[in-house]
């Protein structure tokens, strides 16, 4: 049977909302509005296909790095190297060096393009110094690139669900437009996903738009994740403002406690203490002050991380010579690394016609289990981005002219189907508020252990038969919540499964309960499920690279945080 | 969180309304838009970088509300900020040539 456009509401019905429902036909449908989701969609449009690219927020003010700076992991060529071999030590001969130079260079070619398209970068000695980026400019410049080479990009449209041809690839995605109170639906033969990764609702800097949906979208559609105990990264931002997580500012505080006791700086041997704010931080409250900064490096960080000093300058606060009391917020996978597997070297997943791209994929070729950070994480929304981008275009001229005449179901299964009008309701706010008790509590999420993660695993589980049930379905916004419950309880599950999985510690993820790196345990951890979830283990078969001895001058890290 | 839209400055364009990334205003007919979910305000602060006149305020504090005077604000010049800081508006020139990321790996650590 072939289902015509026409037909196609009676398929995928969300109750009232389909009556008007906007219906559109592309080769390439993109997910997302930052810097992965906007690559992907030039990268597609180059290659002369037709691109459509729908975003819960607005292209330009989405995401993680357009509400920041931040510095773009592009060394020029001479530094290659050097940086090519301190992100393979920082990941604890978990990434790929392959990989690791793929996206160097790739990043490296792309930004003259972005100067090219109105960018100004900054110039030194006469030559564009292109290893940052101010985040709404960057984003601005992509957002005017896109139009002109003929994008179309539908804002405030959360995509809720893939479509899914009866051959198990993927034809498309539906969602809503949640300023015009109706559902869309496009028809693609090949579907790029760049929403992100999932920080919880923690709101962290620009973050709240990021809630795992694409993760759950492909784990639905038979994809699969990676690398997902990655997902506990917390960074430190002043109390009073839990959002702006710029730790560049801090490497200059001093740091206090209530008593106003000094606890030194957060250094060891002249490298910063991972593990000093969150020990401190589970004693009491503390306070910093940037005390250490000198005339010459308050004038550097004012201009790169304006962003941190905005709510300083708001509160009528003097961070240099005042004390301010500090936190540190959940980012879970935007900068952990954890996210959907890709396959190949064109960001596929498992699903035909599924790519992922950005901080929704798994970036543990970068960075195993180690923070992605903001300088690699602004290099792989480059890099994977064009290629999820090419790989999308190619899969959908592929398909042919034909592809959206096919046979197609929506692949959603959780807090969207509206089966039953007497059907049970959830409390989405609750939801929220149960899975950020499991996620945000350092004792929990940094200081992991079986005991600690068997217990919010049982926790999340009663969630999870929640937002299992029919959820309230009035407004176009119950629809949207209720799915960003599904994904938040979704991928929280992941997040402790692996982690419950992975008995040592690596990097970020840390077993109070198994302290140490197992130096055997050198895999990478694919998950999935939806009711019934799964571990395995893909072991890493290329032997653990050694790097040629050169001048080994530590490489300052190049990321913000 | 967001705190005002100035009726003061308004221009009803609803600019805000199309931008913030959590939609948090709503638009009104023929005045300024209404913050209509202040809870989803993630103090990202982008509305205000989009504001052509200057009339949002997204106080720092992220996660509690503060009390905030209208006149007060526009008398103290702090409406529009991050907009200057950007270098976006009529007459300016976007300030990502002052970004100076790329020298922070220079700068001397404290010991």
């Amino acid at each position: 049977m072939i289902v015509k456009k026409e037909d196609l509401k009676l398929v995928t019905s969300y109750s009232d909302y389909s009556e008007n429902e906007l219906q559109l036909e592309a080769d390439v449908l993109v997910v997302g509005g930052g810097p992965a989701a906007a690559w992907a969609a030039w990268a597609a449009a180059s290659q002369g296909v037709k691109v459509i690219i729908v975003d819960k927020g607005f292209l330009g003010t989405s995401g993680a790095a357009a509400a920041s700076g931040n510095g773009i992991m592009a060394p020029s060529p001479e530094n290659w190297d050097k940086v090519l071999w301190e992100r393979y030590r920082a990941s604890k001969n978990l990434a790929s060096l392959r990989w690791i130079e793929r996206v160097i260079e790739k990043t490296w070619l792309s930004l003259p393009l972005v100067e090219s398209w109105g960018y100004n970068f900054p110039k030194e000695n006469g030559e564009s110094v292109r290893q940052s980026y101010y985040g709404p400019e960057y984003m601005r410049v992509l957002r005017k690139t896109l139009l002109r080479v003929g994008v179309q990009i539908l804002d405030q449209s959360p995509a809720l669900e893939l479509l899914l041809a009866e051959d198990g690839s993927v034809a498309g995605a539906r969602g809503v437009q949640r300023q015009n109170n109706r559902t869309y639906v496009v028809r693609s033969n090949a579907v790029v996903l760049a929403n992100g990764g999932c920080a919880f609702l923690s709101k962290a800097l620009g973050c709240n738009t990021n809630t795992g949906d694409g993760m759950l979208m492909a784990v639905e559609a038979g994809g699969e994740l990676s690398s997902m105990e990655a997902s506990n990264h917390y960074a430190i931002s002043t109390a009073f403002n839990a959002t702006v997580t710029r730790g560049v500012p801090f490497i200059w505080a001093s740091y206090t406690d209530e008593a106003g006791n000094d606890l030194g700086c957060g250094y060891i041997d002249g490298r910063r203490d991972p593990a000093f704010l969150p020990n401190a931080l589970l004693k009491g409250p503390v306070y910093a002050q940037l005390d250490r900064a000198t005339p010459e490096v308050k004038a550097v960080i004012e201009k790169s991380h304006f962003i941190a000093f905005l709510p300083y300058k708001k509160a009528g606060i003097d961070p240099y010579t005042e004390r301010v009391p500090v936190t540190l917020v959940l980012e879970g996978t935007v900068r952990g690394t954890g996210g959907i597997r890709i396959i190949d070297d064109h960001c596929s997943t498992k699903v035909p016609g599924l790519y992922a791209a950005g901080d929704a994929a798994s970036r543990e070729f970068l960075a195993g289990l180690a923070s992605g950070g903001g300088g690699p994480n602004a290099a792989w929304a480059i890099s994977t981005g064009q290629w999820a981008g090419v790989g999308a275009a190619n899969f959908a001229k592929s398909v042919g002219a034909y592809g959206h005449e096919r046979v197609v179901h929506a692949a959603g299964q959780v807090g969207l189907k509206s089966a039953s009008p007497t059907s049970v309701t959830f409390d989405n706010e609750a939801i929220v508020h149960g899975v950020q008790a499991e996620m945000f509590p350092l004792e929990k999420n940094y200081q992991r252990s079986e005991e600690k993660l068997l217990d919010s695993l049982a926790k999340l589980e009663t969630l999870w038969q929640q937002v299992r049930t029919t959820p309230k379905q009035d407004t176009v916004r119950d629809i949207e919540t209720s799915r960003r419950s599904a994904a938040l309880v979704a991928v929280a599950r992941w997040s402790y499964f692996s982690a419950l999985n992975r008995k040592e510690t690596r990097s970020e993820h840390i077993r109070v309960d198994y302290p140490e790196t197992d130096p055997n345990q050198r895999y990478y951890q694919a998950t999935g499920g939806l009711d019934q979830l799964w571990v395995r283990r893909d072991w890493l078969t290329e032997p653990i690279a050694t790097p040629p001895v050169l001048n080994t001058q530590p490489i300052p890290a190049l990321s913000k945080s | 969180m967001i705190e005002l839209v100035s009726h003061k400055l308004c221009i009803n364009c609803n600019l805000c309304v199309q931008v913030c990334p959590t939609n948090v205003f709503d638009a009104v007919p023929n005045q300024p838009p209404a913050i209509a979910r202040q809870e989803d305000c993630q103090t990202c602060f982008m509305c205000e970088a989009y504001c052509p006149v200057d009339a949002l305020y997204v106080a720092p504090e992220s996660h509690t509300n503060v009390a905030i005077n209208e006149d007060d604000l526009i008398a103290s010049g702090i409406m529009g900020e991050y907009r200057r800081i950007l270098g976006w508006g009529y007459g300016r020139k976007s300030n990502s040539e002052l970004d100076t990321a790329h020298k922070i790996r220079q700068l001397p650590r404290p010991k």
